[in-house]
């Protein structure tokens, strides 16, 4: 999805998209989220870990934790708020920016 | 655009001065700061109107890190200073962080007593069980037989209600909630602060480290988690018996009365004595108007 190529800019792009690539459409209006850990404050506590709806977050050996698949974030919050040490931000990603975002 | 934990994280905390902070990995002092923050963002209160006093204790850490005009004050009299701010500055929204011990132990005359009095402040409990900070000795609030550094064999007395006390003294608005419902947590902190009179906001935390490891409950994760499942609604609960409700905590808005503020009474009552002594004049009219207004 980020490495599809840009369409030319037509008044409806989206009905065209729909007509041929019906899959790729539904992921391109799925919203998208980054979330950024900041190491510096993390404790490795795994309230985090454990309280993941989708279960993404993972931790490594020293309990820090981590996501590899991004995509698979629901933008809840829920380990936003429930971060006793302030440090996890979670942003929307905007895919149709730039190729490189979210990394 | 700013995400809204970066607003937290920028324009509420202390964040560049005191972060990291003391609290023990997965403590729920922080959670329930979060909620407080975000309450306090939420009803676009200027950080200059906002007061947050605290007594001694794990919470009473929290005034270090809110960067709103804060007093860390002696163990159990919060409350106290919180009153006198108020009745100083009857303007400034005046929130006080007490722990359990700190509030119903060494400070519980002068809890009942705020409760009873009636001013418009907002008193946040952190009910974790335990003496967290000195080592994990019984407070009030240590349920029935459970294990502390005092209690080795099983606590011998039984536990406080906070909810339900403050809402004997004659508080006007208490709720209850867990760090685990931190949404909820929020909401109610919202209804307490934005409630004209005494309002009392008792939040069940986590303490994994003193109380939870003694009383074999597991660590952070799974103290957190069993709020959740041990929480029931208010209306649901008022259909349960008293033997179901046995070891559930009761979440929601316990009590919602509506009295007269004592600082409101008490301009009132100066008024009537100025009129009566025929001493009132239109200067000192507005003065008195303009000192006591909140």
């Amino acid at each position: 999805m980020v490495n599809k190529t840009n369409t030319k800019p037509t008044p409806k792009p989206k009905k065209g998209t729909t007509a041929t690539k019906p899959s790729q459409t539904k992921k391109k209006e799925k919203k998208l989220y980054n979330v950024i850990f900041f190491k510096n404050w993390c404790k490795s506590c795994g309230i985090c870990t454990a309280l993941c709806v989708k279960q993404i977050i993972k931790s490594d050996e020293t309990g820090v934790p981590y996501i590899d698949d991004m995509d698979s974030c629901t933008g809840c919050r829920f380990c936003e708020i429930h971060c006793p040490d302030f440090a996890i931000t979670i942003k929307s990603r905007h895919p149709e920016r730039r190729e490189s975002n979210g990394n | 655009m700013l995400e809204r934990a970066e607003i937290v994280r920028k324009e509420y905390l202390r964040h560049d001065k005191k972060f990291p902070h003391v609290w023990c990995p997965g403590c729920g002092n922080g959670i329930v700061m979060g909620a407080l923050l975000r309450a306090i963002h939420a009803l676009e209160l200027s950080k200059d109107e906002v007061v947050l006093a605290s007594g001694i204790g794990c919470s009473g850490r929290m005034p270090t890190y809110a960067d709103f005009n804060t007093i860390h004050t002696t163990h159990g009299r919060a409350l106290t200073f919180s009153t006198g701010i108020k009745l100083a500055k009857p303007e400034l929204t005046v929130l006080t962080v007490m722990g359990d011990g700190d509030s119903t132990a060494i400070g519980g005359n002068h809890f009942i007593h705020a409760a009873r009095r009636n001013l418009n402040l907002t008193a946040i409990i952190i009910n974790n069980s335990t003496y967290g900070m000195t080592g994990g000795q019984y407070s009030p609030t240590t349920p029935f037989g459970s294990i502390s550094a005092t209690s080795v064999y099983g606590h011998v007395e039984h536990a406080f209600s906070i909810a339900e006390l403050a809402a004997t003294a004659g508080a006007s608005f208490v709720a209850r909630s867990t760090v685990y419902h931190a949404t909820h947590l929020e909401e109610m902190l919202k209804l307490a602060i934005k409630k004209r009179g005494f309002s009392v906001m008792e939040v069940i935390s986590n303490c994994h480290v003193q109380y939870g490891k003694k009383n074999k409950l597991g660590g952070a994760v799974q103290m957190i988690n069993s709020y959740k499942d041990n929480a029931v609604k208010v209306d649901k609960a008022a259909k349960m018996s008293q033997e179901e409700l046995e070891g559930k905590i009761t979440i929601g808005v316990l009590a919602d009365v509506d009295k007269p503020v004592s600082t409101e009474v008490y301009r009132q009552v100066v008024k009537d004595a100025q009129k009566k002594a025929g001493k009132i004049s239109k200067e000192t009219d507005k003065n008195g108007v303009k000192r006591y207004e909140e």
